[in-house]
């Protein structure tokens, strides 16, 4: 064979096949492999036709609905965001709201009367010192508020650096440069200095003077705060990802047609890189449920009289510091459920990675 | 495939000037090498002229990294060209930008080479091929649909197939879908970048004769790249063999074919198989030594002189031009072929 004949485009199709099968469910060996390591599924004689076919979404979801730890901290989330967000209607059977303020449960330096911070019949966990809000619906209200903002400030978080992701890995060049520098300036900045310094500042320009923040403002600081320092590592994820993309032809082919950037970077980009992106946001929801709570307990979260978590903790660290009675419980009970929450959100959120990524390893 | 009965497009008699004129289309891309960074360049494409006549298909061919997909993107605009013009249909399109680049755009199309690539793997068939109508927010008459499907049925697929994913698609489907896609905005011109070369052998015939026929029934204009000789033999009139980043040769195809002036273009012959028939009884293969130089830094002079048997001290010290020789053709040769040297070349080439 002459060296002529040799000039056929092998190294074009090998590089291109490589990713694409992962866009191809036929050839995908994990889910087969998953189905042999667990025998008592009756998925084990299955017909391979059957797997062809599938999305790599369908399959991600198969394999997410076989991880054990997915579905028990899935569960888990279920289970508290029910008992979070439907807190008003149990208050209505509980008898108690957490705006509901119980002085007469505590003693005259406003510290719980009882066990373990006044811990009842009524009130199963006892009272928040200072006010007497019910501490089991100030926790429940607490996850609401906490997993709200968490959520919110993730799906902005996410969809921003997604979106300057995409731009500066497409564009390239000085535009590339520049948002490349820009997130490691980001990354190098003191969030918390930041957040304490400017926060409480521009909550008192907007009010006006100190006073009670209502719960729409502190919301709304939060979320933003969370936009400026959070989405730098889901710009950097999906800029690495586009950047091997915009080589494939099908990105050429639209500017061949004339379509412009929008259309490139939603329309061809970005639903390529959907798995990346679920990632980030999975694992960027527990990350913000501990920066709040991390906030709150600085004191720059949601203000009284909103149940918060953060604000809960350091408030019975306050207690414990004070050697009143019971307050350590109430420290355990509050910082229990942060880590609780963070811990299945992150525990899902890995699950959610593995599912979406198979040949990452545990 | 190749030995398929070759019927001639007629080329057309009083044509009104070329659609496609390129001169001295040069593009050399920057590259830094090692951590100083002194900047070096890649002579990927290094000053070509050619032409296209209205409906003529144009080959363009030669091994892998001599520039062809560099050239076909500038010609359909994905690349700024270093230096040199592209004139489309009389008028310079080399800078065009903005509206006018877009409107471009409907008249020059590509084709690309790889099938998997080269289509979304989230749209559905039928996105992909809209996807020229959408983004220029163009409204076909009887809608987008009506008029996908259509394209689906010109290119031989099921209109059925509309909601389809590429992946449920073979080879050559997919290569259908992006062919029909560069049609939708029924262009003038198409760039077919090796439409074939990741295809099965059995379908490539297929789908080059869809070509022929698309190119009859819409008087399409092609230029059509490949890196051998063969696939092109049955579909283009006229044939521009590339070494290097520069045009070594170009002819019409009995030429091309039958005379070929440059040696480095009778090497290209002699690797393909029903071809070396044509010469005399026991044609040799031509073996090409050594490989590719690297566009980095082309050889002096003639590019092909560090593996051309007829190489003398000339051909180190001047670059030979384009220009007529004793076989009828163009060539870039000191010493083009004439014919009766064919037995000087098999004595020295190394035949196998
Ligand atoms: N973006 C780029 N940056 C640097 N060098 C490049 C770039 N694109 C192409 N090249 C180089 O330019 C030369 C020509 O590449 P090109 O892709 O045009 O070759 P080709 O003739 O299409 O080859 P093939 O048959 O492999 O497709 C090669 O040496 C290649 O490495
Ligand atoms: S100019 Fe010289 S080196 Fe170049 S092809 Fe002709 S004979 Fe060979
Ligand atoms: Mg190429």
């Amino acid at each position: 064979m002459s060296d002529v004949d040799k000039s056929s485009a092998t190294p074009h199709t090998e590089d291109t096949s490589g990713p694409q099968t992962s866009d191809m469910p036929g050839v995908e060996p994990v889910l087969v492999a998953d189905m042999d390591e667990e025998p008592t599924t009756a998925g084990v004689g299955k017909p391979a036709s059957e797997i062809v076919g599938r999305s790599p979404m369908q399959l991600a979801w198969l394999r997410l609905k076989r991880d054990r730890t997915a579905k028990v901290t899935g569960a888990l989330i279920v289970l508290m965001l029910v008992a979070a967000y439907g807190a008003p209607l149990w208050a209505l059977v509980y008898g108690y709201d957490a705006y509901d303020q119980n002085p007469d449960k505590l003693d005259g330096s406003a510290i719980p009367l009882g066990v373990l911070g006044g811990v009842s019949s009524e009130h199963w966990l006892g009272v928040v010192p200072g006010n007497g809000q019910d501490v089991l619906m100030t926790l429940l209200y607490g996850i609401r508020t906490s997993v709200s903002i968490a959520i919110v400030s993730a799906i902005v978080v996410v969809a921003i650096g997604a979106v300057i992701g995409a731009v500066s890995g497409y564009v390239g060049g000085w535009v590339d440069a520049v948002i490349s520098w820009f997130i490691d300036v980001m990354l190098s900045f003191p969030f918390l200095i930041f957040a304490l310094a400017i926060v409480p500042i521009v909550t008192n320009l907007i009010l006006g003077g100190p006073g009670a923040r209502p719960l729409w403002l502190s919301s709304t600081m939060l979320i933003v705060t969370f936009m400026v320092f959070f989405w730098m590592n889901t710009a950097r994820l999906v800029r690495g990802q586009v950047l091997s993309l915009r080589e494939r032809e099908f990105v050429e082919a639209a500017r061949a047609s004339g379509a412009g950037l929008g259309h490139i970077v939603f329309k061809q980009l970005l639903p390529n890189v959907w798995a990346p992106i679920l990632v980030s946001f999975s694992l960027m929801v527990p990350a913000l449920v501990a920066s709040e709570a991390y906030l709150a307990f600085l004191g720059i979260g949601v203000g009284e009289p909103h149940p918060d978590l953060g604000r809960l903790v350091s408030l019975a660290v306050g207690g414990v510091k004070a050697q009143q009675v019971g307050a350590w419980f109430l420290m355990m009970l509050s910082g229990g459920t942060i880590l609780l929450l963070v811990l299945t959100f992150n525990m899902f959120g890995d699950a959610v990675r593995d599912a979406l990524n198979p040949k990452s390893h545990k | 495939m190749a030995q398929a009965q070759a019927t001639t497009v007629e080329a057309e008699p009083a044509s009104p000037g070329p659609i496609l004129e390129v001169s001295g289309l040069t593009k050399h891309f920057p590259v830094r090498s090692g951590l100083l960074g002194n900047k070096q360049w890649v002579k990927a494409v290094d000053g070509i002229d050619f032409e296209v006549a209205p409906g003529e298909a144009l080959g363009l061919v030669g091994e892998s990294g001599c520039g062809k997909t560099t050239t076909g993107r500038m010609l359909v605009r994905l690349l700024e060209a270093t230096a040199g013009t592209i004139k489309f249909e009389g008028r310079d399109i080399t800078r065009l930008d903005g509206a006018k680049l877009r409107k471009l755009r409907q008249d020059i199309q590509i084709i690309f080479q790889d099938p998997y690539s080269s289509l979304n793997p989230r749209h559905t068939v039928g996105k992909i091929i809209a996807t020229p109508f959408t983004v220029n927010g163009i409204d076909p008459p009887g809608g987008v649909k009506k008029r996908v499907q259509e394209l689906l049925e010109t290119v031989g697929l099921n209109p059925e197939h509309y909601n389809r994913f590429p992946h449920e698609f073979s080879g050559g489907q997919r290569q259908r879908i992006g062919i029909a896609r560069s049609l939708a905005l029924r262009p003038k011109l198409i760039i077919a970048d090796e439409p074939v070369s990741a295809l099965d052998v059995s379908i490539q015939a297929q789908v080059i004769n869809l070509l022929r026929r698309l190119q009859r029934e819409f008087n399409l204009s092609f230029v059509f790249i490949a890196h051998d000789l063969s696939v092109v033999r049955h579909f283009c009139d006229r044939i521009a063999v590339m070494y290097l980043g520069k045009v070594v040769e170009i002819g019409d195809r009995t030429q091309i074919y039958e005379r070929p002036s440059h040696p480095y273009t009778k090497a290209l012959l002699s690797a393909v198989p029903d071809v070396s028939r044509l010469g005399r009884e026991h044609a040799g293969r031509i073996k090409l030594e050594g490989d590719v130089p690297t566009p980095l830094n082309p050889p002096s002079g003639c590019r092909f002189r560090t593996r051309c048997w007829k190489a003398q001290d000339v051909c180190a010290t001047t670059e030979p031009p384009l220009a007529p020789t004793p076989t009828g053709g163009v060539a870039a040769c000191h010493f083009p072929e004439n014919g009766d040297a064919q037995t000087t070349t098999e004595e020295t080439a190394a035949t196998a």
